[in-house]
Formats: structure tokens, C-alpha cells, sequence
């Protein structure tokens, strides 16, 4: 069983890898454009919501801190317990979305996203244009990202509620964490590239 | 609530130092540091990340495989951003028709 353990670690730590290219691809994207217009990145991140993101940011890292949680009780004992912080990782998982769902509303009132109804005056319009389409891509990206781990969440806690995990088996608990814990790093990168840059200016 | 239902102390602390660290970070960018803006947002979210890593993803309590694993990733991205900033930092050192976006 210990080998399984390990096994089923590995093999998430070689899909997260994929997942580090895959973002770690878009922010390449970023810090391409971002070096040939830093004004403009600048500009453009100053109107990002700032309070949203930091309220997000807080939201996914106390949901990571809930999975955290749970882990280190099933790895103790069965545990109902462990399918209330599980699901209250998920409902955490749901506020994000709803904020970010906000967000992007007030953006597309303000004519900030590409492809839906993008229209920003002076002449910073293209720089600004290809800021928010990462915007877009990357935090959209995202969110699907969260809305799958709120589904794997979901049905881990009511296995969790079924007694299902204890300290002899309990992998799907951990590897499911991994997961999730993976998609709050990749906020907290996209979190200091979006909302942050332009704002001492 | 039973005594084995309180959370560990290391990650309780993980998750204050963390949201100590993305306070700092937002105040941060409201300082005037110019260039420096950028630096300590990234240096913050790196330190944000280790934590994650080594205290929620127990990654300090894994096997050197487990760890090796998953310090590939982030490897292979050391290298594409390495040389993908290679090619853009030095094209101005190269004649105009040479230039991206030209």
C-alpha cells in the first residue's frame, strides 16, 4: 500500500509538470509582450480589480488550507469530518468563480475584453489589448481549472462521507489535493502578473 | 470537536504566513519602487508558492523521486524561459530586418 502511495504521488506530480508547461507557456507569452510594452502593461493592470483579486487570492488559498486539512485527517482515521472540509474547500472553489464571474462583467461593461467588445482610447489600444487578452485566456484557463477540482472535490467528500478513506487508503484524497493545492499556485503567479504591476505609478 | 480534528500547527501557520504574504504584496505594489515594483511581487508569490509546495503538498515529507518529479516541471520552464529570453533580450544586437515584429 505504501508503494501505491507513492505511486499515485508520482504519477500527479507528472501530470502537474505538464500543467507547469502549459501555463508557464501563456506566461512566457506575458513576459514577452510585457518587456516590448511596459507602459502599456502597466496601464492596462491598473484596470484590473484589484480587491476582487486579492479577495480571490485569500478565497483559494483558505480552500487549499481546508484540503490541507483534510488530508492530514484522513491519513489518521476515517473521518466524516474530513467530507465537511473537503466540501467547504468546493464551496470556496464556487466563490471564486462567482467573483470572478462579477469581474469579468464589470470588464465587459468597461469594453476590456478582447473578442467579446474591446474598446480602449489613446494609442496604448493595441498593447493594452494583447494585456487583457492574456487576462482572458489565462484567467479563463484557470477557472476551468477550478471548476473541474470543485467536481473532483465534490465526489471526494461524499466518499469521504461514505467512510471510504482511512490511514491504510487514502490516496485519492491526497492525489485530488495535489490538484487542487497546484491550481492555487498557479493563481498566486497569475495574481502578482495581472493585478500587481502599475500601481505605484 | 475531537482533539485529532484541530488542524496540524504547520499548516495552520502556513496559512497565516500566507495570508500575511499576499497583504504585504498588495501593499507592496502601492510602493514607489520602480523597478523594484516587479521584483518583490514575484519574489513574494515564489515564497507564497514554496510554501503551498512544501507544507500543503507535503512535499518536505517526500521521497527524493517524488521530489525530483516535481521539480522537473519547473526545470523545463527555467529552460524555455531561458532561452526564449536569449532570443528576444539580443535581437536588437542584430540588423533590423532581423527584427521581431517587422
Amino acid at each position: 500500500m505504501r508503494q501505491q502511495h507513492d505511486v499515485a504521488q508520482l504519477g500527479m506530480w507528472v501530470f502537474l509538470a505538464t500543467e507547469v508547461l502549459f501555463f508557464g507557456g501563456l506566461i512566457l507569452s506575458y513576459c514577452v509582450y510585457r518587456s516590448a510594452y511596459p507602459a502599456a502593461f502597466a496601464e492596462a493592470a491598473r484596470h484590473t480589480k484589484i480587491i476582487i483579486g486579492a479577495a480571490n487570492t485569500a478565497v483559494l488559498l483558505t480552500s487549499s488550507f481546508l484540503v490541507a486539512w483534510a488530508v492530514a485527517i484522513v491519513k489518521l482515521r476515517q473521518s466524516r469530518f474530513a467530507a465537511v472540509l473537503l466540501w467547504g474547500a468546493g464551496v470556496l472553489g464556487v466563490i471564486f468563480l462567482v467573483l470572478k464571474g462579477i469581474e469579468y462583467g464589470m470588464e465587459y461593461d468597461e469594453h476590456l475584453l478582447p473578442g467579446l467588445d474591446f474598446f480602449y482610447p489613446g494609442e496604448q489600444a493595441r498593447a493594452v489589448g494583447l494585456f487583457f487578452s492574456f487576462y482572458i485566456v489565462a484567467t479563463g484557463l484557470h477557472a476551468i481549472h477550478v471548476a473541474v477540482g470543485i467536481v473532483v472535490l465534490g465526489v471526494i467528500g461524499a466518499r469521504a462521507r461514505q467512510r471510504a478513506y482511512s490511514d491504510a487508503y487514502h490516496s485519492p484524497v491526497t492525489v485530488a489535493g495535489l490538484y487542487w493545492h497546484f491550481v492555487d499556485m498557479v493563481w498566486i503567479f497569475l495574481f502578482a502578473l495581472i493585478y500587481l504591476p502599475g500601481r505605484s505609478g | 470537536m475531537t482533539r485529532d480534528r484541530y488542524p496540524p500547527r504547520a499548516i495552520v501557520v502556513s496559512w497565516a504566513a500566507l495570508m500575511a504574504l499576499l497583504t504585504l504584496t498588495v501593499l507592496g505594489a502601492y510602493l514607489p519602487l520602480g523597478a523594484g515594483n516587479t521584483v518583490l511581487a514575484m519574489i513574494i508569490a515564489a515564497i507564497k508558492a514554496a510554501l503551498v509546495a512544501a507544507i500543503f503538498m507535503e512535499l518536505r515529507e517526500r521521497n527524493p523521486l517524488t521530489l525530483a518529479f516535481a521539480c522537473a516541471g519547473f526545470f523545463w520552464l527555467g529552460i524555455m524561459l531561458w532561452l526564449a529570453f536569449s532570443d528576444y533580450a539580443t535581437r536588437p544586437n542584430f540588423p533590423p530586418a532581423m527584427h521581431w515584429g517587422q
